[in-house]
């Protein structure tokens, strides 16, 4: 069977569309469990230090929370088989309200044995990651 | 001192071997917010066919820290750390990575490539298992902010 029948999937058919906020302890959270500690994640005047506009998410924790809501739906049925990302704006996260992303996953190519789920990650109106894409498969 | 383009000639040891542990990827899993039972319980992991619970897709990520850290300590990489962003990102999977993984990565610079002044330096981390079978590769672009920049 192919996977459009296993996973019961059409192309441009929409498998998450969540809304998710970063706040600054999600980013001391994130640098705890990777052991990514460059500082501009969780210190103001080091951020301003090197001309950002503020604290960043780490990339790879935007990557990472993006993918979240396909391996949610997707459970136990698959397995993502290939992710990637372009870090094309920076994350900025306030120390009060942190940063709410908008994640859009949707069915962008369905082959014999695996999908091309794209992603859409925003963050105030605009996209912060390009061809942001993973191939799944079923298990 | 600009990016060293000799870099992609250079062979890298493998870093020491990363052994994938079960709260680890709990808590990765928790930071990224993958909420799927896989990632957390034991049972509903073997229940899918797995030896024990299964890392979120960007989990290699941290295997690859080491291997990043060879590139930025060659003293003639002219790579500075404070001018460096991280351009991009991918992961390519044999197979999923399982807590009791002991994974062996390897590094190669793949490509470096001057731009406006900013030069992009492409590396792969080959990781494979235990039994030396491939699992993943991570493929990162740095991109390294010019004097100017």
């Amino acid at each position: 069977m192919s996977i459009a029948e296993t996973l019961n999937l059409e192309l441009g058919q929409v498998i998450a569309d969540e809304t998710l906020t970063l706040t600054r302890d999600a980013l001391v959270r994130y640098a705890g469990a990777s052991g990514d500690f460059n500082p501009i994640h969780y210190r103001d005047d080091v951020a301003a230090q090197v001309g950002l506009p503020g604290v960043l998410a780490h990339g790879m924790l935007t990557m990472g929370v993006a993918i979240a809501p396909v391996t949610a739906w997707l459970d136990a049925r698959g397995w993502v088989t290939d992710y990637q990302v372009r870090f094309t704006r920076p994350v900025v996260v306030d120390p009060a309200d942190g940063a709410e992303l908008q994640v859009v996953a949707t069915v962008g190519a369905l082959d014999e044995d695996e999908a091309r789920i794209d992603l859409t990650v925003s963050y105030g109106g605009q996209t912060v990651l390009g061809k942001a894409q993973a191939r799944i498969r079923s298990l | 001192m600009p990016v060293n383009p000799d870099l992609t000639e250079r062979a890298f040891a493998p870093v020491a071997p990363y052994l994938v542990g079960r709260e680890k990827v709990r808590e990765f899993a928790r930071a990224t917010r993958a909420s799927a039972a896989l990632h957390h319980d034991v049972e509903a992991a073997r229940a899918a066919g797995f030896a024990d619970v299964v890392a979120p897709p960007t989990f290699p990520i941290v295997v690859a820290e080491a291997t990043l850290q060879q590139l930025l300590a060659e003293p003639d990489a002219g790579i500075d750390f404070s001018r460096v962003v991280h351009g991009d990102q991918r992961f390519s999977y044999t197979r999923p990575i399982v807590a009791g993984d002991e994974l062996t990565a390897t590094l190669r610079v793949t490509g470096i490539k001057t731009l406006g002044g900013n030069a992009m330096v492409t590396s792969e981390t080959a990781m494979v298992d235990a039994g030396g079978a491939h699992v993943v590769t991570s493929v990162s672009t740095l991109v390294v902010r010019g004097d100017d920049a």
